[in-house]
């Protein structure tokens, strides 16, 4: 008798009807666009008819190669030297537009090193990409450990109960109700290089013998500035997930503890810590997503300089797909995004698996 | 145990000076903005150099408002940002909650199915799929007043329609729902009413907390949306506030009716926080119980 009361196909997709084709039309349908769109040579607007170009999209982006330049020598096989006594080597295009090599046509140098005689350098089909994902692991990288122990301290250190608490905690996390933007356009002032708060503020603790510094404009402080910042602004966030996870361990477990004579590191190292096992990954995958998302901040604060020092994947996915009306190649960079955050959430599953 | 009780108060001391101090690294940033809000463009430069940056000294007026005013349809962004938030929150609460009520309370074929789909797309980020939506919402059809045109870019509809349904509210729901005693709804089909009322009369005056939760969530993410308004909207009658301001950022930038333009679109949302810090800060934590 129950069972059929709650047995309904009519009601049962007439209700659900409406968000399930919202999500499908603006979630799911996307989402395989993107990955067809990615074989395909579609921009915004164009006269040409779209075609498919297969995995074109992905080896534009993806081509990386190792080239070794072996010192230039004269006939006596004696290596040349310029007057500075320095080893002259091919100029690296001799290679890149060779005839003789087709598979390094187009590419650029990424970076390169000295190995005994010869240099070593790696060549990328897109510098640029290759960037924006050096520098969105690095971000995720750094930030997810720094600020998700942050947040484990700012955690504990509000989880007691000692008069007014609340207000610490309502100020803590105001930062995650202002915008990112907004956030962002402010710490502008913080981080300028003339005038900026941090210099005052490291002049002023150093009797004045800290050098200004220009934070953003520098390409070696400028990811570094953003991730901070990028601390700061969400730590609270992660603080209140922490919380939560706090106050599901029981406290009789803190009570024998305490009849044990724990010291509060064991305490905390076999007590709080196992309770917290399922928050810590959970905290890690949130921000590791945040992370793989960052764009915001980079558009607001450097547009990815200076010298692509800021370069992200989502700034470069707008950057193309939008700014350069360069659809398939934006989506491409969307896919292998989501590729990324599927492998991170995959990971997840089988951390917090039922043993 | 015996407690030096000089040595609690100590300790209690402490504390409160850590917990200030940390205070202070969150609050400063907004405090700078407010108080440079008031001031002239030379004063709030220099007065970066020293404490005065937090203060509201020196040359005080509300001429950077009026600036800003003058400057830029601030009013108008204003209208736009509220109108596509509230109308998206609203119809997000309607159809997220009726879904979730079929998700929870009916059984039906294909109900599994399209659970798992929901909440398969938990791990979409917005970012993967912005692009390949641009393309899609400049090529929907439309029926206005005017009749059939193609293209959803510079609307409204464009920032609202995508984002009402999304698989979190839905989830926030469903989970909700599924602690409501499930006898209550039978006994009430028993009595003869509707699937309808039960969600109506039945269902959503028990939901008070989970619809303040799933509104709070929907609104920051609204309010605050950035990278969606900047690719599809470039007509300024549709903007809202946050892409709004790159209006201030053309030819010679007045910092002081930023500031002042800032703190407009900022401080009413800092104050509907406080009034209702608790409700927000339970509406992040919920959203930890998922996974």
């Amino acid at each position: 008798m129950a069972s059929k009361l709650t047995l309904s196909n009519r009601a049962g997709w007439t209700f659900v009807l409406p968000g399930f084709a919202l999500i499908s039309a603006f979630i799911v349908l996307p989402f395989f666009f993107a990955i067809g769109l990615s074989s395909t040579n579609q921009r915004l607007l164009s006269p040409n008819p779209t075609q498919f170009v297969g995995l074109e999209n992905y080896q534009q982006l993806l081509g990386l190669a190792v080239v070794t330049l072996e010192p230039e020598r004269d006939d006596a096989g004696e290596m040349l030297r310029n007057e500075a006594g320095e080893i002259q080597y091919p100029r690296l295009r001799e290679i890149t537009r060779s005839e003789a090599y087709p598979q390094y046509r187009g590419m650029r140098e990424w970076f390169r090193w000295q190995s005994g005689e010869n240099v070593m350098i790696v060549i990328a089909s897109d510098v640029v990409f290759m960037k924006a994902l050096v520098n969105t692991f690095l971000f995720v990288l750094v930030v997810a450990p720094v600020q998700g122990s942050l947040a484990l301290m700012l955690a504990l250190l509000i989880n007691h109960k000692v008069r007014g608490i609340n207000l610490f905690r309502t100020i803590y996390f105001m930062p995650v109700v202002v915008s990112i933007v907004v956030v962002s356009l402010l710490w502008r002032f913080i981080y300028d290089g003339q005038n900026g708060l941090l210099n005052s503020i490291l002049q002023a603790l150093t009797f004045g013998l800290f050098q200004p510094v220009d934070w953003l404009g520098n390409p070696s402080t400028a990811l570094p500035a953003v991730m901070a910042m990028s601390i700061w602004q969400a730590v609270g966030f992660h603080m209140v997930i922490w919380l939560a996870g706090l106050q599901t361990i029981s406290p009789t477990l803190y009570e024998a503890a305490a009849i044990e004579g724990a010291s509060r590191w064991q305490t905390f190292r076999y007590v709080t810590w196992p309770g917290l096992r399922n928050t810590a990954v959970l905290v890690l995958v949130v921000i590791t997503m945040q992370g793989f998302a960052l764009f915001a901040q980079i558009d607001v604060m450097t547009n990815g300089g200076p010298l692509d020092s800021t370069q992200t994947l989502v700034f470069q996915a707008v950057e193309r797909g939008y700014g350069k009306q360069d659809i398939s190649g934006g989506s491409t960079i969307s896919v292998i995004l989501f590729a990324i955050v599927l492998a991170i959430s995959l990971i997840q599953r089988w951390l917090t698996r039922e043993r | 145990m015996a407690v030096n009780p000089d040595n609690y108060g100590l300790r209690l001391f402490v504390r409160y000076l850590v917990l200030c101090l940390i205070a202070l690294i969150f609050i400063f940033p907004l405090v700078f903005m407010i108080n440079s809000s008031f001031k002239p463009d030379s004063q709030l430069l220099a007065d970066t150099s020293s404490l005065r940056a937090f203060l509201p000294v020196g040359d005080i007026s509300l001429n950077n408002y009026f600036g800003a005013f003058r400057r830029a349809p601030v009013g108008l962004f204003v209208l736009n940002s509220v109108l596509v938030t509230g109308v998206t929150v609203l119809l997000s609460l309607l159809i997220c909650s009726l879904a979730a009520f079929s998700f929870a309370f009916l059984r039906w074929k294909g109900r599994d199915v399209l659970l798992s789909i929901v909440i398969a797309t938990l791990i979409i980020p917005f970012e993967t799929i912005a692009i390949p939506l641009l393309l899609l919402v400049s090529k929907l059809p439309w029926i206005g007043l005017d009749g059939l045109h193609w293209g959803w870019l510079n609307s409204y509809r464009v920032q609202i329609i995508p984002w009402v349904a999304d698989g979190l509210t839905i989830f926030l729901f469903v989970q909700y729902f599924k602690g409501l005693p499930g006898e209550l709804i039978e006994a009430s089909r028993v009595e003869g009413a509707s699937w309808w009322q039960v969600y109506y009369r039945l269902v959503m005056p028990l939901s008070g907390p989970v619809l303040a939760t799933a509104a709070i969530l929907k609104f920051l993410v609204m309010y605050n949306q950035y990278l969606w308004p900047l690719i599809v909207v470039q007509q300024e009658s549709y903007r809202p506030v946050m892409v709004g301001l790159g209006y201030f950022f053309q030819l010679n930038v007045a910092w002081g009716e930023v500031m002042a333009y800032l703190t407009l679109i900022t401080v009413p949302v800092l104050v509907f926080y406080l009034l209702l810090q608790r409700a927000f800060i339970a509406s992040i934590a919920s959203t930890g119980v998922k996974g």
